[in-house]
């Protein structure tokens, strides 16, 4: 009996009674298994089917960012950005560069927002696929998640044209992108919104009225408004349960107020209407991309000149020098040293900024001493704040529900442990 | 009447005198300095202050200066009033040899793991916290890592060469 | 009514061992005909922790699919797989789940580390994480990459295809394994 209670406190659990003669399974949802889309454990006490108490255990990927950020010049930080949200890594990377800009006071020109608009909607869309997909797998439905990986394919290809990378893009320099984008990348993402809308129709015929569906989702895994609140819930999570909190809107970056697109929520909370609301949003998402591409064309159509313009010329610093200017001037030859090296400072400050992540208010807490590397740098990481609300969403139901809860709440474990 | 950083300077002096102080405001974001003793008097006053109505927290995190004598944790809050779209960041000072303060969870459910990775990263001890153990780090762990006087690598490495890494005895 | 005879010229197939073949059969050397069948279904077990296993999400999709080398299911158990692909960081808070999923793996098994964190920590040369999975568990193909390209993750694969193919039946009772298994700690 003693190793039980042992066995529990290890695990921070507390036993009811009856479960010291067993009547309760202990279930441990580890860090390796198929419904946890990345490492993070639960462990249940479950009795039957229904779920009593659950304590979920993360810090399995702690990859100490905070304290390696303290290390590393603000540009090489961007690479520590990526692995935070990495289904939408173009976002943490435009983050971070804005929050750099606003500490220095750079304002990026009409083109770089329009372009930065593109790539940070595109990867919403992404990181929204990747989600609603798996939350269909987990139901049992795999053939959207194998349609729908075929699109995602097609954003890979627009993101290598800006960056190089698929996946952990490193995309964009502080003031701007690294060099001017080619016609592919125009022609990749017209085909993209052009072919698009009809994948994500028939995403939507397969799962939104299915059902079988419907009847798994609706009521699983609930919570408030008022509760979700208190949790520090943002991002779709949040406007699920019908309050409609979104970065974009209430503190505009990146000329987003110039935008025209909704932001949908939901009612109850639950899984069924966190995945309507991500499905809403990759449909706003789509018109922004659009309709950045046209402002873009207008711009270049009313400006020639800005057709070269792809960062700001107030960042130079942080900009390698043309390679011939490198190779014959002697200004040019030491700054692209400087950069290499690392030895570009930032005046000292303080600064909380924060955009809308694919999972709500991702936040940078930035304190610069005027040397080399920050002096503190802390992530406001969405998925941790809002997984700690798990165990009073599903304490109460099914195991199944709870299952499904997991998968729809869209816990990425790069931003959880970070 | 529209609420502003002003206003919200002048309501908390108001009500709390000297127990705040500090004020500056960073990139128009109002911040102060608390009495580490007043924390949770400050948070529940503008939560419950309709004008004030700062009831999201978004963040709270904590900073080592190793310079300042007997204040070198720093517990930093970001609250947020969404209605009015307006943020406040508010930082309390604690000593490294007595790094208590109390716990937030009493207001706000978030605050719960928040407290527990600063506690983990920096040793700051939230009394009246439900379950303040370690969450990232191994649950064997006995040093605070984020503190400076920690390297960022593993302390138990033998295999990297300090004088390549700027920490040899040369540089 | 018959179909005409069509003659598959179009999908590659891998070739028969060499041996003595005749009218109806064909002989050849038991390790010969195990090791392509070994190396030509090998079941991966994907240990996928971070954004390595979104790459390896997006080589078992339709686009670069892995299943046309033989590793058509995919088991998230260790009891009935072959191959253990980790993909991702491995933290120190990770380690023993690493290795007890190794330990329940049978007999033949083998490792691929996937990307640079699995090969040797990676970017993050931070106190948390381990300086690559070989210091738990031995490894038998590394694949470096941050993340590592699909074509590369299938590449790595081919390569241990070939490991497995020209394996030796009696290796893991050889000297030199056996050594191997007690310098990790493993019976």
């Amino acid at each position: 009996m003693s190793e039980l209670v042992n066995i529990s406190q290890q695990h921070h659990i507390k036993l009811s009674e009856e479960s010291l003669q067993k009547q309760t399974t202990t279930l441990n949802l580890g860090p390796t298994h198929p419904a946890t889309h990345g490492v993070f454990q639960n462990i249940m006490e479950i009795d039957g089917e229904r779920v009593l108490q659950t304590v979920p255990t993360v810090g399995y990927i702690h990859r100490a960012f905070e304290k390696i950020a303290e290390r590393r010049p603000y540009y090489q930080i961007t690479t520590l950005t990526d692995r935070l949200n990495y289904c939408s890594a173009p976002i943490n990377n435009m983050g971070w560069h804005m929050t750099i800009e606003k500490l220095l006071g750079i304002t990026t020109p009409k083109r770089v927002d329009y372009a930065r608009v593109i790539v940070m909607e595109l990867a919403r869309i992404a990181d929204h696929l990747v989600c609603n997909s798996v939350i269909g797998v987990d139901t049992g439905a795999l053939t959207a998640f194998t349609y729908v990986f075929q699109y995602r394919e097609k954003v890979y290809e627009i993101f290598e044209e800006v960056c190089g990378s698929r996946l952990t893009t490193n995309m964009g320099r502080v003031g701007g992108f690294e060099r001017n984008f080619s016609p592919t990348f125009f022609a990749k993402i017209k085909d993209f919104v052009a072919t698009f809308p009809a994948v994500l129709k028939e995403f939507e015929t397969l799962l939104n009225r299915n059902r079988i569906f419907m009847d798994r989702c609706i009521g699983a895994g609930p919570i408030s408004a008022e509760r979700a609140l208190n949790y520090g819930f943002t991002g779709p999570n949040l406007r699920a349960t019908g309050v409609d909190y979104d970065v974009r809107v209430t503190a505009p970056y990146c000329s987003y107020d110039e935008f025209d697109f909704q932001i949908p929520v939901g009612t109850n909370g639950d899984v069924y209407d966190r995945f309507m609301v991500r499905n809403g949003e990759m449909w706003q998402s789509l018109s922004i991309v659009k309709q950045a591409l046209a402002k873009m064309e207008q711009l270049e159509h009313d400006a020639p000149e800005m057709k070269d313009v792809f960062y700001a010329k107030e960042a130079d610093k942080f900009h390698l020098p043309p390679k011939l200017d490198v190779y014959t001037k002697m200004e040019a030859l030491i700054h692209h040293f400087k950069m290499i090296m690392g030895e570009i400072a930032v005046p000292p400050g303080e600064i909380y900024y924060s955009v809308e992540g694919g999972n709500g208010e991702l936040g940078f807490y930035l304190i610069s001493d005027g040397g080399r590397t920050p002096f503190r740098l802390h992530f406001r990481r969405p998925c941790f704040i809002y997984y700690q609300a798990y165990p009073e969403m599903v304490e109460g139901g099914l195991l199944s529900d709870a299952v499904i809860a997991l998968s729809s709440l869209n816990v990425i474990a790069g931003e959880l442990d970070a | 009447m529209e609420l502003t950083n002003e206003i919200i300077q002048q309501k908390l002096t108001e009500a709390f005198g000297d127990a705040v102080s500090e004020w500056a405001q960073p990139y128009s974001l109002l911040t102060l300095r608390v009495a580490p003793e007043r924390n949770i008097d400050l948070l529940r006053f503008i939560a419950d202050d309709k004008q004030l109505g700062f009831t999201f927290m978004t963040d709270l995190t904590a900073v080592h200066y190793p310079d300042r004598a007997n204040e070198e944790l720093c517990v930093v809050y970001h609250m947020h009033n969404m209605a009015a779209n307006v943020r406040l960041r508010i930082k309390a000072y604690i000593p490294v040899a007595q790094p208590e303060i109390a716990s937030a969870t009493c207001i706000y459910s978030t605050a719960n793991w928040l407290e527990r990775e600063a506690y983990d990263f920096f040793g700051v001890q939230f009394t009246g916290h439900p379950n303040l153990i370690r969450i990232m780090n191994v649950d064997e762990m006995d040093y605070f890592p984020l503190r400076k006087e920690y390297e960022m690598e593993d302390p138990t490495r033998r295999d990297k060469d300090d004088e390549m890494f700027g920490r040899g005895s040369i540089m | 009514m018959s179909r005409p005879v069509q003659y598959n010229t179009s999908v590659k197939l891998v070739e028969i061992p060499e041996g003595y073949s005749g009218e109806g059969f064909m002989s050849t050397s038991f390790d010969k005909a195990i090791g392509l069948a070994r190396a030509n279904s090998l079941w991966p077990l994907p240990f996928a922790t971070s954004c390595c296993g979104i790459e390896f999400m997006a080589t078992m999709g339709s686009n670069y699919d892995l299943s046309r080398f033989g590793s058509e299911r995919m088991g998230f158990t260790p009891r009935q797989c072959d191959m253990l692909l980790v993909a991702g960081t491995i933290s120190k808070k990770m380690g023993p789940v690493l290795r007890q999923v190794y330990l329940q793996m049978a007999e033949p098994r083998w490792v691929v580390a996937i990307g640079a964190c699995a090969s040797s920590g990676g970017i993050f040369d931070s106190y948390s994480v381990l300086q690559g999975i070989d210091q738990v568990i031995p490894v038998d193909v590394y694949v470096p990459g941050c993340p590592p390209r699909p074509e590369g993750i299938i590449d790595g694969i081919l390569k241990l295809q070939e490991l497995v193919k020209y394996e030796s039946l009696r290796r893991r009772n050889s000297e030199p394994y056996k050594a191997l298994m007690t310098q990790y700690g493993i019976q």
